[in-house]
C-alpha cells in the first residue's frame, strides 16, 4: 500500500482532531503519523496525516473528510512538489568513551545535542523520514534508549498558499 | 391544512407549469431541501428581526425554535433539559408532543419530516435520554432525513466527571449525524440552532445534534435574531457541471437500452415533476428504489417498479440488461445491486448525486455529475431536447419489447397460502385500493415492508415512509404518528409487523391523548417473518427464535385488540378473507382516535420475487427455486 500525506486545513474548534480521526478509523486506514497546530490564520488550524491506503479507497475518504463540517479544505501533497519534514529528538547511550564517535555522527545528519548527561545525550533532527532513518541506524549501535517524533509536516512548494481560496470567502 | 407540499390529486398535476427548460424555480417552495443553497440567507424561517433582548439560554434554545418557524417538536422531558422545559410550556407556536420513549421522538421526527420537507425536532434529556435517540439518528443518517435533536447536558463543570445522567452524545453520535454541537456558551445558541436547520436541510439531508448543559441553559444572554451564520467549511454544490450534463445527453441519445435509476435523493430535492419531463422526453423505463417509490408514478407506463433483493423482474432485468443508467439521486446500495461485480455489467453510468462522496463509491461513473437533481434534472432534459432535435428521438421499441415481455409475463403476484389463513399480500393491496394514493403509509421493516412497497401504488411523492438503509424494526407507529401531525388532513397508515409493533407501540398513548388519529394495520404472522423466511430458505425451516405467539391458534400475549383498547384505540381483528374490505372501511370511518387493526395472515406467505444473498440479480427467483426464462439473447 502506498504512503500519502494529506494537508486537511480545519476550523480550529474542539472535537475537529476526533472528527478528522474517528473518520479514518471508521475505514479502518491506519494513520501513520499525524501533526496539527494553528495557521497564518486566527481560527484555522492545518493537519498534516500520512495515511497508508490504495488510490481509489484514498479517494473516498478524501471525500468524506470533505463533508466534515469543520473541513474546510484538503489537498494531498506528493514528495515532489512539496517539503515534508519529520523531527526527532532521540535519547543515545554515550559515556565518556563514546561520546565523541555520537557526535559526529550527529554533525554529519546536522543533528545538534540538546541535552547531556554523564552516560547519555539528546539529539535533536529535522529531516525527511528517510534521513531521520539512517541517523536512528547509525546510532543504533551505541543504544538507544528513548526516542520521540514529531507528525510528518508538509508545505506545497512555491508561492501559492493552501488557505488562499478557502478562505478568503470566509 | 397540510404542512409543507399541498395536498394534492395526485402528483400528476404537478408536472411543472413553469415552461420548458426555464431555469427559474419556484423558491417559495416551502421546504426547499436540497435546493438553491447559496442564493439564499441561510437563516430558515420569516427573519424577524429581534433587537438585543436579555434572556436566559433555555429562552433562548425556545425563541431561536419559534423564530426558525418550528410549529411541531417531539420529546421528553428530564434532569438536564428541564429549564427548556419550562419556557416551552409558554410558547405558543410550538406544539410539543409528549411521547413515552425517546425512539418514538426521533422517529416521529423523521415521519415529520419525510412528509413536510421541513427538518423534523426531537428532544431529549442526557444521558439515557440522548441514547435512546441514537437509533432514530442512525435510521435519519442512512436515509438522508432532515432532522435537528436537542439534548441536554449535564452541567460544563461536572462533564467527564461520570456525572448522573452523563453520555458523550456527541460523541456517540459523531459518525451516524450530518453535524454536532456542543454549545457552553448560551451567546452561542441562536446561532448554533439556526446552523443545525440550514445544515439538516440543504445539501444532502441528514440529521444535526445539539447538545447543551443545563448551565448554559440556565445563564443569561443576549438575544437577537437573526443570527449571524459563518460555515467556512459547507459548500454545497447545487447546479451540474454543464459540460458533464451534455455528455450526459449524448449517451443517453445513443444508448439502446437506457434505465432511469431513480432514487430518494430526487424526493428529498422535490423534483418529481422534473423527472416526469425528463422521462416523458427519453421514453425510458424508470425504476423507483425503496426510498423512491412514489417519486415517478407507478401507474405511469415507463414504471418497471422497484429494483433490488426484492423487487419486480422488470425493474431488476431492466437495470441488468441495460447499456446506460441514468442514476438519479440513488446510491448504489448493495439491496440493489447484489454482487457489485455482476451489477448491469453491460452499463455505461451516468450519476447525478448531491453529495460527491457517492459518486463512483460501489460503482465506477462514466459521466458523474454532482449538484442538486432540482437543477440538473431540468437541465439534462433541455440538453436531451438539443440533441434528439439534431440527431432524432432514440428508438427504444426493441427494449420496450423486450421489458415488456417481462413485465406481462412476470407481475408481481402472490399465491394463496396453504393453511387457509390470510395472505398478507391480499390485506396490505387491500389497504392501499380502499384508501387510494393521497393517504400516507409508513411500514416498519421486515416482510410487511416489502409487500407495502411491492402493492401499494404509489403515486405521489412523500406518500411512502420506511427505514429503508437502517432496517429499523419499530419505525412504523411512531414514524406514522409524526406524519400525521405533519398532514393532519391526510390518511395515514402504518401498517407494522407484529415484531415490529411490540417495539415502539407504546407510542399508541402519545397518539390516543394528543388526537394523532392514525390506522395501525399489524399484518400479524405470529413471527419474525423475514428471519423466518431466511431460515425456510436458508437454514432447512430451523425456526430459531422467531415465533412470537401473537398469531392464530397461539395465546395470543399480548392480544392486540385487547392492547389496543388500553391505550384508548380502537381495536379491530380480521382473521377471513372476505372481512378484509370491511375491517378497512370501517378503520377509515374512524378518525376521532387511533385504531390497531390485527390482521391475522399466514406465517408461511414469502416475500417474492427474491434474488438470494450472495448471488447475481441475474439470478433472481419469481418462487422458491424459479428463475425466469430469459430471451435467447442471454
Amino acid at each position: 500500500m502506498a504512503r500519502h500525506t494529506l494537508s486537511v486545513l480545519v476550523e480550529d474548534v474542539p472535537g475537529v482532531l476526533t472528527r478528522v480521526a474517528s473518520l479514518f478509523a471508521r475505514r479502518a486506514f491506519n494513520i501513520h503519523s499525524l501533526a496539527v497546530g494553528p495557521t497564518e490564520t486566527s481560527g484555522f488550524s492545518r493537519i498534516t496525516v500520512v495515511v497508508e491506503a490504495e488510490g481509489d479507497l484514498l479517494e473516498q475518504v478524501t471525500k468524506q473528510l470533505n463533508k466534515l463540517i469543520n473541513v474546510i479544505k484538503i489537498v494531498e501533497l506528493v514528495p515532489e512538489s512539496s517539503v515534508q519534514r519529520d523531527h526527532i529528538l532521540v535519547k543515545v547511550r554515550a559515556d565518556a568513551a563514546t561520546r565523541l564517535q555520537v557526535t559526529q555522527a550527529a554533525d554529519l545528519f546536522r543533528a545538534s545535542v540538546v541535552d547531556v548527561s554523564t552516560d547519555s545525550l539528546v539529539l535533536e533532527a529535522t529531516g525527511t523520514a528517510e534521513k531521520l532513518n539512517a541517523l536512528l541506524s547509525v546510532l543504533e549501535p551505541f543504544g538507544i534508549r528513548e526516542i520521540v517524533q514529531s507528525g510528518t509536516l508538509a508545505i506545497g512548494r512555491g508561492s501559492r498558499s493552501m488557505s488562499d481560496r478557502a478562505l478568503r470567502s470566509a | 391544512m397540510s404542512k409543507g407540499s399541498p395536498i394534492s390529486p395526485s402528483l400528476m398535476a404537478q408536472k411543472a407549469p413553469a415552461a420548458a427548460g426555464d431555469a427559474v424555480k419556484n423558491k417559495d417552495v416551502a421546504a426547499s431541501v436540497s435546493s438553491i443553497v447559496d442564493a439564499v440567507n441561510p437563516v430558515q424561517g420569516p427573519n424577524n428581526i429581534v433587537p438585543p433582548t436579555e434572556m436566559t439560554g433555555s429562552q433562548a434554545v425556545v425563541r431561536s425554535l419559534e423564530e426558525l418557524g418550528v410549529d411541531d417538536v417531539f420529546g421528553l422531558p428530564g434532569g438536564a433539559i428541564l429549564p427548556t422545559y419550562d419556557p416551552l410550556m409558554d410558547s405558543t407556536k410550538i406544539n410539543h408532543i409528549l411521547v413515552r420513549h425517546e425512539q418514538g421522538a426521533g422517529h416521529a421526527a423523521q415521519g415529520y419530516a419525510m412528509v413536510t420537507g421541513k427538518a423534523g425536532v426531537c428532544i431529549a434529556t442526557s444521558g439515557p435520554g440522548a441514547t435512546n435517540l441514537v437509533t432514530a439518528i442512525a435510521d435519519a443518517h442512512m436515509d438522508s432525513v432532515p432532522m435537528v435533536a436537542i439534548t441536554g447536558q449535564v452541567a460544563t463543570s461536572v462533564i467527564g466527571s461520570d456525572a448522573f445522567q452523563e453520555a458523550d452524545i456527541v460523541g456517540i453520535t459523531m459518525p451516524i449525524t450530518k453535524h454536532s454541537y456542543l454549545v457552553t456558551n448560551p451567546e452561542d445558541i441562536p446561532r448554533v440552532l439556526a446552523e443545525a436547520f440550514h445544515i439538516a436541510t440543504t445539501g444532502r439531508p441528514g440529521p444535526v445534534l445539539v447538545d447543551i448543559p443545563k448551565d448554559a441553559q440556565q445563564a443569561k444572554m443576549t438575544f437577537s435574531w437573526p443570527p449571524k451564520i459563518d460555515i467556512p467549511g459547507y459548500r454545497t454544490v447545487v447546479r451540474g457541471h454543464s459540460k458533464q450534463v451534455r455528455e450526459a445527453a449524448k449517451l443517453i441519445a445513443a444508448a439502446e437500452r437506457p434505465v432511469f435509476y431513480v432514487g430518494g435523493g430526487v424526493l428529498k430535492a422535490q423534483a418529481s415533476p422534473d423527472l416526469l419531463e425528463l422521462a416523458e422526453l427519453v421514453g425510458a423505463p424508470v425504476a423507483t428504489t425503496l426510498m423512491a417509490r412514489g417519486v415517478f408514478p407507478d401507474s405511469h407506463l415507463q414504471h418497471v417498479g422497484m429494483p433490488g433483493m426484492h423487487g419486480a423482474v422488470s425493474a431488476v432485468t431492466a437495470l441488468q440488461q441495460s447499456d446506460l443508467l441514468i442514476t438519479l439521486g440513488a446510491r448504489f446500495d448493495d439491496r440493489v445491486t447484489g454482487v457489485l461485480s455482476t451489477f448491469a455489467p453491460d452499463a455505461k453510468v451516468i450519476h447525478a448525486d448531491i453529495d460527491p462522496a457517492e459518486i463512483s463509491k460501489n460503482r465506477t461513473a462514466d459521466v458523474p455529475i454532482v449538484g442538486s437533481v432540482k437543477e440538473i434534472i431540468p437541465e439534462l432534459a433541455q440538453a436531451c431536447r438539443e440533441r434528439f432535435a439534431a440527431e432524432g428521438t432514440p428508438d427504444l421499441t426493441e427494449w420496450w419489447t423486450q421489458l415488456n415481455r417481462l413485465k406481462n409475463t412476470y407481475p408481481l403476484g402472490f399465491t394463496e397460502p396453504d393453511d387457509g389463513l390470510m395472505a398478507p399480500q391480499q390485506v396490505i393491496e387491500r389497504i392501499g385500493e380502499l384508501t387510494g394514493p393521497e393517504a400516507v403509509y409508513v411500514a416498519g421493516v421486515g416482510q410487511h415492508q416489502m409487500w407495502s412497497a411491492q402493492f401499494i401504488k404509489y403515486e405521489r411523492p412523500r406518500a411512502w415512509l420506511n427505514s429503508g438503509g437502517l432496517g429499523t424494526m419499530g419505525y412504523s407507529v411512531p414514524a406514522a404518528m409524526g406524519a400525521k401531525v405533519g398532514n393532519p388532513d391526510r390518511v395515514v397508515w402504518s401498517i407494522d409487523g407484529d415484531g415490529c409493533f411490540q417495539m415502539t407501540n407504546q407510542e399508541l398513548a402519545t397518539c390516543a391523548l394528543n388526537n394523532i388519529p392514525i390506522k395501525v394495520a399489524v399484518i400479524n404472522n405470529s413471527s419474525l417473518g423475514m428471519v423466518r423466511q431466511w431460515q425456510t430458505l436458508f437454514y432447512d425451516g430451523r425456526y430459531s427464535n422467531t415465533d412470537l405467539h401473537t398469531g392464530h391458534e397461539t395465546v395470543r400475549i399480548p392480544d392486540f385488540v385487547k392492547m389496543a383498547d388500553a391505550y384508548g384505540c380502537v381495536g379491530l381483528r380480521c382473521e377471513r378473507a372476505e372481512d378484509i374490505d370491511a375491517t378497512i372501511k370501517q378503520a377509515l370511518e374512524i378518525n376521532d382516535r387511533p385504531v390497531v387493526i390485527d390482521f391475522v395472515v399466514s406465517p408461511n406467505s414469502m416475500v417474492w420475487p427474491m434474488v438470494p444473498s450472495g448471488v447475481s440479480n441475474d439470478l433472481i427467483q419469481i418462487a422458491r427455486d424459479m428463475t425466469p426464462e430469459w430471451e435467447e439473447e442471454d
